[in-house]
């Protein structure tokens, strides 16, 4: 079996190896990845969409559609970990449970530094989802930093410490609020007669702005509503894994 | 020497590759596939990535003075691997999470998460 495996892995390997022979040298400007579509989104991001990070623009503008449908696989994928794993009645049907470990003492310096750094990390969350028009980030990488704040919370003290600050319903709430203020942004473009996920027609519901600036407006509000169901999704599968779906003490 | 200057990181992100797939096909323990996965997933991210490198240029942000002229793609590198591995990143981590629930209820079903032993069990 491991010769196999060592035989198949080895021939995949060797063939991928002679295919680089075709590739283009690393970091050559004429490489055929960059001569297709990224000129246009390099050039006109700032004359179409008015948002200088050109990863934000093409991620929620210009590709709108593959950014909501991975949203929406984390959105299942959260939902499945609850179906697989979440138990609502107390009696005990598995054969086989983990050993779980005497639980450790409380630390006093984890949970002390823990409560003073958990405001300033949600702090960094939100700079990092609204100024991804301007620097590097958006509402996956917020969204993450938020939910690895509540995680935080749950490993130093914890899993009922976090449920206190965001319960179990909010959470899964939250997570479809969050596809729904993506999906909702799409219809509203609809609503006021344009393509789904077009946002310059924004500029009719939006005072003062003009249809560059309400696409830029428009992508700001995706990027909420991706982070805000991606901190949902983090936090949900980090509560049915640690907890074996119980949402009892956790690890 | 040439050859191998231009082409030596996607000889890495192969080798990673190899790593990943041999522990996905080999390993019998569920968990070591799952790592096998995540390092197969990384090398695909990181091939992605150096595809949208460009020799002497910087990050796809566009500079605020600069857009009263004309703004030369070859000083930006490639935005659009970035976008594509960017959600990427964040659906490896979910799936991630179900893979591990998966795992957990088969521990819970079978109390191992050997493979051979999970497949003696079923028959």
């Amino acid at each position: 079996m491991k010769a196999i495996g060592l035989i198949t892995v080895f021939s995949l390997g060797m063939a991928l190896f002679y295919a680089t022979i075709d590739f283009p040298p690393w970091a050559d400007p004429q490489s055929p990845a960059s001569l297709h579509v990224s000129p246009h989104y390099i050039q006109e991001t700032m004359k179409e969409t008015d948002v200088s990070n050109v990863v934000t623009s093409v991620l929620a503008d210009y590709r709108g559609f593959d950014t909501m449908f991975e949203t929406s696989v984390i959105f299942t994928a959260g939902i499945a970990v609850i179906l697989i794993l979440r138990k609502y009645s107390k009696k005990e049907d598995e054969k086989f449970l983990p050993e779980v470990s005497e639980e450790a003492e409380p630390d006093i310096i984890i949970q002390t530094v823990t409560r003073i750094i958990v405001p300033f990390i949600q702090l960094f969350a939100l700079y990092v989802i609204a100024h991804g028009h301007h620097s590097p980030g958006g509402g996956f990488q917020g969204g993450v930093i938020l939910g690895a704040s509540f995680i935080l919370l749950a490993i130093s003290f914890n899993l009922k410490a976090m449920l206190r600050r965001i319960s179990e319903r909010k959470d899964i709430l939250l997570g479809g609020i969050g596809l729904l203020i993506y999906s909702g942004i799409g219809a509203l473009c609809v609503l006021l007669g344009a393509n789904f996920l077009n946002y310059k027609v924004l500029h009719l519901i939006i005072p003062e702005a003009s249809q560059v600036e309400a696409r830029s407006y428009g992508i700001l509000g995706v990027e909420i509503g991706v982070a805000i169901a991606v901190m949902a999704i983090m936090i949900a599968i980090y509560a049915n894994l640690s907890s074996d779906g119980k949402y009892d003490k956790g690890l | 020497m040439e050859l191998i200057l231009a082409k030596y990181n996607y000889w890495i992100y192969v080798f990673l590759m190899m790593i990943g797939f041999y522990a996905m096909i080999v390993k019998n323990n569920l968990v070591k596939k799952i790592i096998g996965m995540s390092i197969f997933q990384t090398a695909i991210i990181l091939f992605y990535v150096s595809i949208g490198a460009k020799k002497g240029a910087t990050i796809p942000i566009i500079e605020h003075h600069a857009h009263s002229g004309a703004i030369d793609p070859a000083h930006y590198i490639n935005p659009l691997p970035h976008v594509l591995m960017l959600t990427a990143i964040v659906v490896s981590v979910s799936t991630l999470g179900v893979a591990l629930a998966l795992i957990l209820k088969i521990y819970h079903q079978y109390g191992t998460v050997e493979e051979d032993e999970i497949l003696e069990q079923i028959q």
